[in-house]
């Protein structure tokens, strides 16, 4: 057992801490995220000038470092920027289904051109009736020759505004809500048959509605073994998860630095509130839900590769440990606040509503303790 | 960073557990989970670790340790707590050593640091006072100088275990004239033999004697019991502290505390089924489990920080708080499993010899009596909510 970070793991958060603080200042991202692209592509060309989208690929991959300790570290210090460029979706979640479901063809086409930015994924998964359930999948692709022809509808595909290629669960066969049938496929954008509406989020991100009208697609398109997608998928989203987890963190670290610094500037009757031990035990709970949090994202992090039950399980205890830490730090940050945290000038708001968002991606507290309680049970 | 166990960390676990089978004292078993223990169980417990040379696995090797890394300490913990072992009272231990480690002159550590590992002595805390508690500096009990000797005046309460101790480490003010209450106590180690010394039981609402006063009348101890300087005792008794919230997580103990709950909510009914099944209570479970896996990766990333050469910081206040919680949390969802037959009340009943009905499952008598024991330990070692203001200063610098 060990807990400590390589010397390399340590530059790559000196690299990324120091473009954050550098080019990701609050008014800037605030600026990015009310632009009409909503997002700065020369960024992302930085990314990858700079290594980071490679710093999650194995050298054998085409990559710099090893995997999910490289993207924890990654999104944590974008979490501190509340970055908005789509490494989540490229990175982590692109990376892994290339990784543990790609094809040597489909590796060697994306896996480089990813590292070098010009591929960018988003991943359409959720549909309007689906709610968090992945296995949940109306979503139709029909064998035809040695193809598919996709039709359906998804949900707020997080990044899609952005993307150069959609990861799909579409159902083979079975029933909308069979774990079997479920396909994955990797379908460009800009296919005859896809149309996308995009949208600004309350977070600051942008996304999707995206349907599929007879889209056809090779065989070369689907990602894993055909109707046995869901474990393929489960597995990329629990790496997603450990992710965001880390995400997580580093907003929950700002928001308490912010509301500490806060509590010792802002003075009533008198006195700066930090005084105040209501005020105090409050903050107190909050650096406890952080640590407690960062704990978790250790833990899941490290487990990602173990077998299927205790990695879901592990995905599963994080998600609802960060899902209560963030509506503690989130809600009592802006309260320590008072009426300044409630303003879109402070960047407490920003952290608030993006923390928010976080405690439901890829399914909330409730989903995930339910999911664990019945892995536990089997 | 890794969680993967090596080969030897494996090999280690072998043999930790080898030696749990087979040299774990025949009489002591099973006394853990009917909370049994007198003064010559634990004492007996810690010769037969001493034997093996694991009589102090927290201390530097110089001093008898096993030099260790944090990883076979957490595998030791692990096993003791799996084969349901008595713990190992924190007093002399955890608490008295690294103070004396620290503070004491040379002939103290070689006379009382022996003494602990071998299962000789048995420590108790002199610390809390009637008016006393979260506000530890504004103690009275009063040691003057006269020639050689200190004459000890005072009372100290919640002595636990002080009816089975040899001695008792004790904070007294030498100063009364000090500016701050903070300053001129002492600390000073006393025998428990000594003439005036009174030990009187506090019997708890859970009915058991874990807890006393100890009383001091004119209570006569050589100069030599000093530890380190006259007047700097409160600099000792907050190092001591920090050393003690440490080990307080209790997380392998804990674990287990799970693995008990899970086996009674496997067999007691609620609608016909077990309450495991029932979704709200297997909710109520889950939350803890994952609590206490928090708690686990926290602790383990504090023991990382401390194998760095970085000692316990305030943040293990952290440890002291989440782990007497969830400690407290096990205890409740028991007796809550246990419905009905947690009502039933057997210590000291029934009499010897009575074996005629068995009263409900033996797994369901001592829940309520632990339930309530158990809150004890968000008040003990510092209360939570003095916890919360040390992590308010210390860590926040609020």
């Amino acid at each position: 057992m060990d807990f400590s970070f390589t010397s390399e793991q340590d530059m790559l958060r000196d690299t990324v801490a120091k473009l954050v603080a550098q080019q990701y200042d609050f008014d800037t991202r605030r600026k990015v995220a009310k632009s009409d692209a909503g997002w700065r592509p020369e960024m992302w060309a930085q990314f990858a000038e700079l290594g980071l989208l490679g710093a999650a690929f194995s050298e054998a991959e085409g990559g710099f470092g090893s995997g999910p300790i490289e993207a924890m570290i990654v999104m944590e210090e974008f979490g501190k920027g509340l970055v908005i460029e789509p490494y989540l979706q490229t990175v982590v979640i692109g990376g892994n289904f290339l990784r543990h479901g790609g094809t040597d063809a489909q590796k060697e086409e994306l896996i480089p051109s990813l590292i070098g930015g010009e591929t960018i994924f988003a991943f359409a998964y959720s549909e309007p009736k689906s709610r968090y359930d992945l296995h949940d999948v109306s979503t139709t692709a029909k064998k035809d020759g040695a193809g598919y022809v996709l039709n359906g509808h998804k949900a707020v595909v997080l990044g899609a505004p952005f993307a150069t290629h959609l990861i799909i669960t579409a159902r083979t066969s079975g029933g909308q809500r069979d774990t079997g049938g479920v396909s994955v496929f990797i379908v460009p954008k800009g296919a005859k048959g896809v149309t996308t509406r995009d949208y600004p989020t309350v977070d600051g991100l942008r996304a999707s509605e995206v349907y599929f009208e007879n889209v056809a697609v090779g065989a070369e398109a689907l990602v894993g073994a055909a109707d046995n997608g869901l474990a393929l998928t489960e597995k990329v989203v629990d790496n997603a998860i450990a992710a965001l987890c880390a995400e997580a963190v580093g907003c929950f670290k700002v928001l308490n630095e912010a509301t500490i610094s806060y509590a010792k500037q802002r003075k009533q009757f008198g006195q700066p509130i930090a005084n105040f031990q209501v005020l105090q035990h409050r903050m107190v709970d909050m650096f406890m839900a952080a640590e407690q949090a960062a704990s978790m994202t250790f833990m899941v992090t490290l487990k990602l590769d173990e077998a299927d039950k205790a990695r879901k399980m592990a995905a599963s205890a994080a998600k609802v440990q960060i899902g209560k830490a963030g509506k503690l730090i989130s809600q009592d940050a802006v309260q320590i606040h008072g009426g300044m945290g409630m303003t879109d000038e402070l960047n407490v708001g920003h952290f608030f509503k993006r923390v928010t968002m976080i405690e439901s991606q890829f399914g909330n507290t409730d989903w995930h303790l339910r999911r664990y309680t019945e892995l536990s049970a089997s | 960073m890794d969680v993967q166990f090596t080969p030897e960390e494996i090999a280690f676990r072998e043999e930790v557990r080898t030696f749990l089978e087979t040299e774990y004292p025949a009489e002591l078993r099973g006394k853990y989970s009917r909370d049994e223990y007198s003064k010559e169980d634990f004492l007996l417990w810690q010769k037969t670790l001493h034997k093996r040379g694991w009589g102090a696995p927290a201390w530097p090797k110089q001093y008898g340790g096993t030099g260790w890394t944090a990883t076979q300490k957490y595998i030791f913990q692990e096993e003791c707590a799996r084969a349901e072992t008595l713990p190992i009272p924190p007093f002399g231990m955890s608490m008295l050593a690294p103070v004396l480690m620290a503070f004491a002159s040379e002939e103290q550590k070689a006379h009382y640091l022996p003494r602990i590992i071998e299962g000789t002595d048995f420590w108790c805390q002199g610390y809390s006072e009637p008016g006393a508690g979260s506000d530890l500096a504004s103690l009275k009990t009063k040691a003057e100088r006269v020639g050689d000797h200190y004459i000890i005046n005072g009372q100290k309460t919640w002595t636990t275990l002080g009816h089975f101790a040899d001695w008792i480490f004790v904070l007294c003010r030498t100063d009364a004239t000090a500016r701050k209450p903070q300053e001129g106590i002492s600390f000073i180690l006393v025998d428990m033999k000594t003439p005036g010394v009174e030990v009187r039981p506090i019997i708890t609402m859970d009915g058991g004697h874990e807890v006393n006063e100890t009383w001091f009348t004119d209570v006569k101890v050589p100069v030599a019991n000093l530890v380190g300087k006259e007047n700097e005792g409160w600099t000792y008794a907050k190092y001591l502290l920090a050393h003690e919230r440490t080990g307080i997580a209790g997380v392998a103990r804990s674990k287990k505390g799970i693995e008990r709950l899970r086996e009674i909510a496997s067999v007691e009914l609620d609608a016909g089924q077990p309450i495991i099944r029932n979704p709200d209570f297997a909710k109520k479970i889950s939350e803890l489990e994952i609590d206490l896996t928090a708690l686990e990766y926290t602790e383990l990333r504090t023991l990382a920080r401390e194998s760095q050469g970085k000692g316990p910081g305030p943040e293990s206040s952290i440890l002291k708080i989440k782990g007497t919680e969830i400690q407290q949390r096990i205890t409740e969802l028991t007796l809550e499993a246990v419905g009905v037959y947690g009502a039933p009340y057997f210590r000291g009943f029934p009499k010897d010899g009575d074996n005629m009905f068995p009263i409900g499952p033996d797994y369901a008598h001592l829940t309520a009596p632990m339930y309530a024991n158990m809150r004890k330990t968000s008040i003990y070692g510092g209360s939570n909510e003095i916890q919360h203001n040390i992590i308010a200063k210390m860590v926040l610098g609020l």
